[in-house]
């Protein structure tokens, strides 16, 4: 049994903060769950995924998070309680039908999930999606603890139903990714069907309906706001006349950054949880109480400013920093230092803070960043593609997953990239914009998710680009999850349907389809030059397994290749591939069997052949 | 009680993160308040892996630079470029068998030397304990229980707040069956390795 599923209530668990999260939705009698996989929110969807095969759960990777937002929308609306989980950039994705789902809102509790990354440990930007929550006019809960969030998420149902309203749980990558002790509650049972009530005038937002229904929102927030007024996830602790308005993480760095200064005695800590609507009263005494404040928060000053407004509004002048030179920055995440720090600053507490070590005289440490994989498909598929286009002048538009480290030498094979899917609709703005050769990449799961549309407009308005599909099977950036092109049955996993990309592609009209297998080097060269050479939209599908994917089904070959000494010392397979399997022994190339996947393709494009199987 | 600061860094696939689980479980058993948080940066792909473990009193699940009471390197110069989360306080715990990143296995970086690079952290910190886990992890069975070793070097420090014993109740209950007894040889090993070193 699922280890989240077999803990008893009251047992104490070390739990990552999305296992906690995973189970804490598990504890309300979560009925159905949809999402779009995303860093650092992943592990919630993989857990209830798992947890859905033994349980009563309803969990489905869907093909993108606008899609998971409806899913689980239609099921709110139906007395079902829903979840969705994203990374905070999926949250753009999803925001269309988030912002209308806040006017029609929900009947059983709906919770959306969104994992925001301030540092972009794994995200192309840091954006702070409490604004949704006010865009939207929704509620907004944010934990501070693994523990906390696992409580508040079961919570988030309860707020969802008693509002009308979907919840955000907004959550970033230290909650996500922390680990902590949690005490297991009671698994509510879960109801599993859910009755629509027709109602056009609540659930069709034409105009005139719309209308009305955001009146009704309006209402719904001030109800939230009165809620939040009392939430026990607002709370003061502490005295002094000194203030500190904090949420999230950033309470735990307030909370270890007073008690180090020895200042306890002297401050009082607001801690926001219920982040939106604020709690404007509550605010207002507490401001009454202070001669000054600090308000700490990583990201956006989105209580900063709501304060200064409240202060306002109660006629209160006292000073209220938080985003300053020399205090509080809007860039990265916070850390218990830097915390202390801006405390001690503020308040005009002596400190001394550590001293850096003085690194001087440590030799510079070569960098280790992340490589694709030995024997990976993508490798050889940006080699062919290079080669392929020996002498164009080209522009190559990249996409969102793994192949993103083609962008570094020796492949080099990345110049421009924004989200999602926006290989084929920059690709198509660069083929109107220069006179350079469009070769656009995205890999299987992206293409599903957004790149569909991208490629229906380059076929429409005649765009001459070529489009490479990076076909390995599988979600791999994010942790091997499902996409419509996986095939189930390797997973042993039935009842699904199955998306051909070709079909895909052929169906919406591409004029050249074309299909390699990459770790064929030559005979893919020659049909990637020809796709090339098309004028409109042309598709190669590159299509071989990822090899992370290929291991972990059991599928890999164990063949491996090692130097000859026919070996004259080209290089070849190390400057033009990169492939981490390769070392350098006395100034000749070696392969590491451990690594070496038996891919060959540093075999094909040896100029003296040296590079051959290892006989068993 | 105090906080102790721990900070674990490896390369993806040395295994820290079964071996700060395995912690945090020793710590659960030993009612000791512990608290974790960890970046992979795309561990799978070649990146470094860190681990911040927090035992004691506080809130906060990070560590800021300079203030980690013991670090512990699975390979050497992510140990060293690691440095400027120690102060000289710190006990620092070392493999000392590299993996060269792969800029420096194809010719083009250097990769520190060794006797320096421990010179280097003997010089800025409290004390160093320097093995070869890799070697150890070999006699004990698993080139793969390079993490039990230095979790063995890890407790010897004395600086962790729990209990050995329950470190190896917590390798029993967290590792697959088969492995339990190469990874509890691992962990003895390491920690003898360690408890000769410190002498």
């Amino acid at each position: 049994m699922h280890k989240l599923l077999a803990g008893q209530s009251g047992r104490k668990m070390f739990l990552l903060g999305n296992e906690a999260i995973a189970r804490g939705a598990v504890e309300a009698g979560l009925a159905v769950g949809a999402a779009y996989p995303g860093t650092p929110s992943s592990e919630i969807s993989n857990n209830l995924f798992e947890m859905s095969r033994e349980s009563d759960l309803y969990f489905e990777f869907s093909v993108n998070e606008k899609v998971s937002m409806e899913v689980a929308a239609a099921a709110a609306s139906s007395g079902l309680r829903s979840m969705t989980m994203m990374k905070h950039v999926g949250l753009n994705v999803a925001a269309d039908p988030l912002l209308t789902l806040a006017y029609v809102g929900v009947k059983g509790g709906m919770v959306v999930v969104s994992a925001d990354d301030p540092q972009m440990f794994s995200s192309q930007n840091e954006q702070d999606n409490r604004y949704y929550g006010k865009l939207a006019g929704i509620p907004v809960l944010e934990p501070s603890s693994v523990e906390e969030a696992k409580d508040m998420v079961r919570y988030a149902f309860e707020l969802s139903e008693q509002v009308g309203e979907p919840v955000l749980f907004r959550t970033t990558t230290r909650i996500n990714h922390s680990t902590g002790v949690v005490t297991l509650g009671d698994v509510q049972p879960v109801k599993t069907r859910g009755e629509f009530v027709k109602e056009p005038s609540r659930w069709v937002p034409l105009p005139v309906n719309a209308r009305n229904l955001h009146v009704r929102l309006l209402k719904n927030l001030e109800e939230a706001k009165n809620i939040s007024e009392t939430s026990p996830y607002n709370f003061t602790e502490g005295s002094g006349a000194w203030g500190i308005i904090c949420n999230g993480v950033s309470y735990n760095y307030v909370r270890d950054g007073v008690a180090d200064l020895g200042i306890e005695g002297r401050v009082k800590i607001l801690r926001i949880g219920f982040s939106h609507p604020l709690p404007e009263k509550m605010i207002q005494s507490f401001l009454a109480g202070c001669e000054r404040v600090l308000v700490v928060e990583e990201g956006e000053p989105f209580m900063e400013e709501a304060v200064k407004v409240f202060a306002q509004e109660a006629g209160l002048t006292l000073p209220i920093k938080g985003k300053a030179p020399g205090l509080l920055s809007r860039l990265y995440e916070f850390d218990p230092a830097m915390v202390r720090q801006a405390v001690a600053t503020f308040f005009g507490v002596s400190h001394a803070p550590v001293r850096p070590m003085d690194l001087s005289d440590v030799p510079e440490i070569p960098q280790r960043p992340p490589n694709l994989c030995a024997g990976c498909s993508h490798r050889a598929s940006f080699y062919i593609v290079k080669k392929a286009a020996e002498g164009m002048d080209a522009i190559y538009p990249n996409d969102i997953g793994c192949y993103t480290l083609g962008i570094l030498p020796p492949l080099s094979m990345a110049d421009y990239l924004l989200c999602m899917g926006s290989s084929l609709g920059a690709g198509c703005g660069f083929s109107k914009a220069t006179d350079k050769k469009i070769i656009s990449f995205i890999g299987d799961s992206t293409f599903f998710h957004s790149g569909l549309p991208g490629l229906v407009n380059a076929i429409f308005n005649n765009h001459n680009m070529t489009l490479v599909i990076l076909d390995n099977g599988t979600t791999a950036m994010t942790g091997l999850q499902p996409n419509p092109g996986v095939d189930m049955s390797r997973l042993n996993l039935s009842g699904y349907g199955h998306v051909s990309i070709e079909d895909a592609v052929r169906g919406v009209g591409a004029p050249f389809v074309t299909t390699i297998q990459p770790l064929k080097v030559a005979k893919s060269i020659e049909a990637v030059k020809e796709a090339l050479q098309f004028k409109g939209v042309s598709v190669v599908i590159s299509r071989e397994i990822c090899s992370l994917y290929a291991k972990a089904l059991k599928l890999d070959t164990k063949r491996v290749f090692r130097i000859s000494a026919k070996c004259i010392g080209h290089r070849n397979c190390i400057d033009e591939l990169g492939c981490p399997a390769f070392f350098l022994k006395d100034g000749k190339a070696q392969i590491d069997p451990g690594l070496c996947t038996g891919c060959a393709v540093c075999a094909q494009i040896c100029p003296e052949n040296a590079i051959i199987p290892v006989k068993d | 009680m105090n906080t102790t600061r721990l900070i674990i860094v490896a390369v993806g696939g040395q295994g820290n993160l079964l071996a700060s689980s395995i912690l945090g479980e020793a710590a659960l058993l030993s009612n000791i308040p512990v608290r974790m948080s960890e970046i992979h940066g795309m561990a799978q792909r070649g990146g470094v892996v860190e681990s911040a473990m927090l035992f004691g009193d506080g809130a906060s699940t990070v560590i800021s630079d300079g203030e980690a009471d013991v670090l512990v390197g699975f390979e050497p110069s992510e140990t060293l470029r690691a440095l400027k989360k120690c102060n000289k306080d710190t006990v620092v715990v070392t493999n000392l068998a590299p993996l060269p990143p792969f800029t420096v296995a194809i010719g083009r970086g250097v990769y520190p030397d060794l006797a320096k690079l421990q010179e280097l952290i003997r010089a800025k910190t409290k004390k160093l304990i320097a093995v070869d886990a890799l070697e150890l992890a070999k006699q004990a069975g698993s080139t793969l229980a390079v993490n039990m070793v230095l979790l063995g070097a890890t407790m010897q420090t004395g600086k962790i707040p729990v209990s050995p014993e329950n470190v190896k109740e917590a390798i029993r209950t967290k590792v697959k069956k088969a492995f339990v007894d190469i990874n509890l040889t691992a962990f003895e090993l390491g920690f003898a390795a360690a408890l000769a070193e410190r002498s």
